[in-house]
């Protein structure tokens, strides 16, 4: 059995960015952390990098001058789109809504998309923020009408008598039900509803009844002159769509190793809500078997929970605006650039000998100001090379062997902490959510001695930071 | 000399001839003789390289009329038969051409290609059809397969410093590294070097265990890679570029008798959709030399017949050229192979045909998935159906 202070970490290592000094003078249970989880990510604010009239401005520059506009927006929309991902980031570093960003992530996972332009990235981070603790439903609704989803999975192409099946396939294998649940005829007769769904030139959703195939479709044993959005009603009406989502909610959020009989309850549950995302997650982290032992601990953090789990414990500024992407970059998974449609694949598919050996070193790097010199591989624009493509590279090698130029804060940490008297057990038990290892104590305590108390407690963070238990949640 | 440093040396078999000299060893003097395993070195054209201008269909009126600004001219080719000759900055193919060390597969690529860099880039690595998601690579899952015989993750490498998905698998992944001394040198950091030593009895399946012994195998893999690294330094001299680094390394390797089956390596970027000529030229002048290079050392070291290098690009270019002198994304593609060890060097199947396009792009003959059933079934001695997903029927050319 954990104890309350146990639990209360459990919890903030899955459901916000682990047991980061803000969470030191938390609640007495577990329950109560809970309750200020959710009210604090009742709101959604904003993110805005592109303004709206940006569209039109770019239209009417390919009008003008189209080759001239093709160099200029490769590099535009790549910056562009590395600022949103950085203004998504920093405020998952410092704001309160951690739960929200933390079920935004994992949406963004789920309805993985990736393309360049910035406004529509925008569009579509909007979406699934603010749907983060919603209802599945609506947002599964919101974020298939944006044209970075429309454009994405090539529905822009979809036409009747020139069906183009990818964002028909998708919605039912990764959005939806999951394989098995689906034949190929349902997404022939699915993709025929989606005809004609398309996005205008203010980069707004837009029905185009000449495209529309009206004739009648039969898919999952219904028939009708169904459109789009009668298929994702047939889709959420699937019990097989409450139980494929909420599997992957479980996975994500509580073990790999899926317990099928619970999630055929919380399947339940999700369905009899109608897709109430808040309330699954209330049963899944108020739930008894949430909080057993074996469970602590057993999860590989992905580059996002661990990049932002150090930065909330000791914050960093970065004197150079691409740190964060690149940082991301180096440890593989970069924000609004994900892999392809199936999302990041997660869990042991993170460690490898490389990233593993970055990931130990990265706290020396980052709060030491060591350099790196390791190089990401390169990034391939999908719109050509351009100017953008070489500077990027010049960047990434420059990166590589220079500083980082992260500024640390350290004032927070040292007001609460007393470098004198703090043990190594102390600080573990604090950042690091598996169980003390005693052998790793002395080692701390070999490589962090030092008369002054101020660079003791940085050094027995960064040390501790660098083990391989951090690296688990 | 200490204990560790002795046992390699027996290991590797060089105390019977008793000729230990770390550095300058005269390559013949230090192959273990019964070392015949056979390797494959895989050589990523990032950027999707343009097949039509580096072989060339130099008599075919469709591809000049295609591209009237940067076509290769047929006076300029490098003849390999009276049809298909190669980008003039492709010396160092034709020389291994002539001495029919290579064979040409064309047309190389999948149903339902995709254009985006990214997701064919992924097929390729993973192995899997354009409309299926698999989250390991295919020599990841060989890896893998091979593991569970006993292998190491030095089985496969990559001279890099992150490793692709093409050597990822669910629980063992193969090893980047550029420099085998700066791997080592990062593992011999003294706090990392403790953990490790504390933890070496950790054989559990739980995350934690899976961390430590991932850390274990990296720092005996990489202290293995270092020291034997230094048994055979290369005295040919490599052309100066990344590419021709990563291949005197690997032949280092190689001759050193690493155990190392499959190294991966990647050159570019081929992305050409402006300025090709120039690009793509330079780009393909580096490639043959230095693979030309790395031969020729490998032949004087008496390691050639085991090794097999091939090419591949996540797809080629589009058939017409654009406006600005450079091709867009494209389809199918060639690959090399290339190895004293080819049983049908030469041109393995016809070139594109440019009067049958899918929508101006060329259409595939063969499936890369073959290739990689050949390349695993008769140079790597792995069955195919352990590693790729599906069924699969074998080329004739190793």
């Amino acid at each position: 059995m954990l104890s309350e202070p146990e639990k209360i970490k459990h919890l903030l290592n899955r459901a916000a960015y682990g047991n980061t000094p803000d969470w030191w003078s938390h609640p007495a249970d577990a329950a109560a952390v809970l309750k200020q989880l959710f009210d604090t990510s009742m709101t959604c604010k904003p993110l805005q990098v592109v303004g709206t009239d940006q569209l039109a401005e770019w239209q009417l520059q390919k009008q003008q001058d189209p080759g001239a506009f093709q160099k200029v927006v490769t590099q535009q929309f790549k910056d562009q789109t590395k600022t949103l991902n950085t203004l998504w980031m920093t405020g998952m570093m410092t704001d309160q809504a951690v739960l929200r960003e933390k079920l935004a992530v994992f949406w963004h996972n789920h309805f993985a998309v990736r393309v360049n332009n910035p406004y529509f990235n925008q569009q579509y981070l909007d979406v699934i923020r603010r749907n983060a603790l919603g209802n599945f439903g609506v947002m599964l609704r919101e974020v298939s009408k944006t044209p970075a989803m429309l454009n994405f999975l090539n529905n822009q192409q979809n036409r009747k008598d020139h069906p183009n099946e990818n964002f028909a396939r998708e919605v039912m294998e990764l959005f939806t039900l999951g394989r098995d649940n689906y034949t190929e005829q349902d997404i022939k007769e699915a993709a025929r509803a989606f005809t004609g769904w398309g996005f205008d030139k203010e980069g707004q959703y837009k029905f185009r009844p000449a495209l529309h195939d009206f004739g009648a479709k039969t898919l999952l044993g219904k028939t009708g002159n169904f459109d789009g959005d009668d298929v994702l009603s047939i889709l959420l009406e699937q019990k097989a769509c409450a139980r494929f989502v909420t599997r992957k909610v479980y996975r994500y959020f509580v073990d790999e190793q899926v317990d099928e009989s619970r999630v055929e309850a919380l399947a339940d549950e999700f369905y009899q809500s109608g897709y109430d995302i808040a309330s699954l997650l209330r049963t899944i982290f108020s739930a008894p078997w949430f909080y057993e032992e074996k469970l602590v601990g057993n999860k590989i953090k992905s580059p996002n929970d661990l990049l932002v789990g150090m930065f909330r414990t000791v914050p960093v500024s970065f004197t150079n605006e691409q740190a964060l992407p690149f940082l991301q970059k180096m440890l593989d998974q970069v924000l609004l650039f994900p892999p392809n449609v199936a999302g990041w694949p997660g869990g042991r598919a993170w460690i490898d000998s490389s990233s593993l050996l970055t990931r130990m070193q990265l706290p020396g790097i980052i709060y030491y100001d060591k350099a790196l010199r390791v190089q990401p591989k390169a990034e391939l624009s999908e719109m050509g090379e351009g100017k953008g493509q070489q500077m990027m590279e010049q960047m990434l090698k420059k990166l590589a062997v220079q500083k980082l130029g992260a500024k640390a804060d350290w004032a927070g940490l040292l007001k609460t902490l007393d470098g004198n008297a703090i043990t190594e057990a102390e600080i573990w038990t604090k950042i690091i959510a598996k169980p003390i290892v005693p052998a790793n104590l002395g080692l701390l305590k070999k490589y962090t001695l030092s008369d002054d108390p101020e660079d003791r407690l940085k050094s027995l963070v960064v040390h501790s930071m660098g083990l391989p238990e951090y690296q688990l949640c | 000399m200490n204990i560790k440093r002795r046992n390699f040396i027996k290991a590797s078999g060089l105390v019977t001839t008793g000729i230990f000299i770390p550095g300058l060893l005269k390559a013949h003097e230090v192959l273990p003789a019964n070392n015949t395993d056979k390797i494959l070195i895989i050589t990523q054209l990032t950027g999707g390289n343009d097949g039509l201008n580096t072989v060339v269909p130099y008599r075919n009126d469709h591809y000049y009329s295609a591209r009237p600004q940067i076509a290769v001219p047929a006076s300029a080719v490098l003849k390999l038969d009276d049809e298909l000759g190669l980008n003039p900055r492709l010396m160092g193919f034709k020389s291994l051409y002539d001495a029919g060390k290579m064979a040409v597969l064309n047309n190389v690529g999948y149903p339902e290609p995709d254009r985006s860099h990214f997701r064919s880039m992924d097929i390729w690595h993973s192995a899997s059809a354009s409309d299926e998601y698999l989250s390991t690579g295919w020599i990841g899952r060989l890896l893998e397969e091979h593991c569970r015989n006993g292998s190491k993750p030095s089985y496969a490498l990559e001279l890099d410093d992150t490793l692709s998905l093409a050597l990822k698998g669910a629980d063992t992944k193969g090893l980047a590294l550029k420099d085998p001394k700066r791997l080592y040198g990062s593992t011999i950091d003294p706090f990392i070097s403790d953990l490790n030593r504390l933890h070496a009895e950790e054989h559990g399946q739980d995350q934690a265990s899976y961390l430590y012994k991932t850390l274990a195998e990296t720092i005996s893999s990489a202290e293995y890679i270092y020291q034997t690294s230094r048994i055979y330094q290369s005295s040919k001299t490599y052309p100066d570029h990344a590419l021709g680094k990563q291949l005197k390394t690997i032949a280092e390797l190689i001759v050193s008798g690493l155990d190392t089956r499959v190294y991966y390596v990647s050159h570019g970027s081929f992305d050409t959709h402006t300025q090709q000529a120039d690009k793509q030229g330079k780009l393909l002048g580096e490639l043959g030399d230095a693979v030309n290079v790395f031969f020729d050392d490998l032949r004087s070291t008496g390691r050639d017949q085991d090794v097999l290098l091939m090419t591949f690009s996540e797809f080629g270019r589009r058939v017409v050229e654009n406006a600005s002198q450079g091709t867009d994304h494209g389809t199918a593609n060639q690959v090399f192979l290339i190895g004293p060890g080819l049983k049908r060097p030469g041109i393995y199947n016809p070139g594109p045909n440019l009067d049958d396009l899918d929508e101006g792009d060329l259409r595939f003959t063969l499936d890369f998935r073959d290739l990689y059933a050949t390349l695993l079934k008769q140079w790597l001695s792995t069955d195919p159906a352990a590693v790729l997903p599906g069924t699969h029927s074998l080329l004739n050319v190793i």
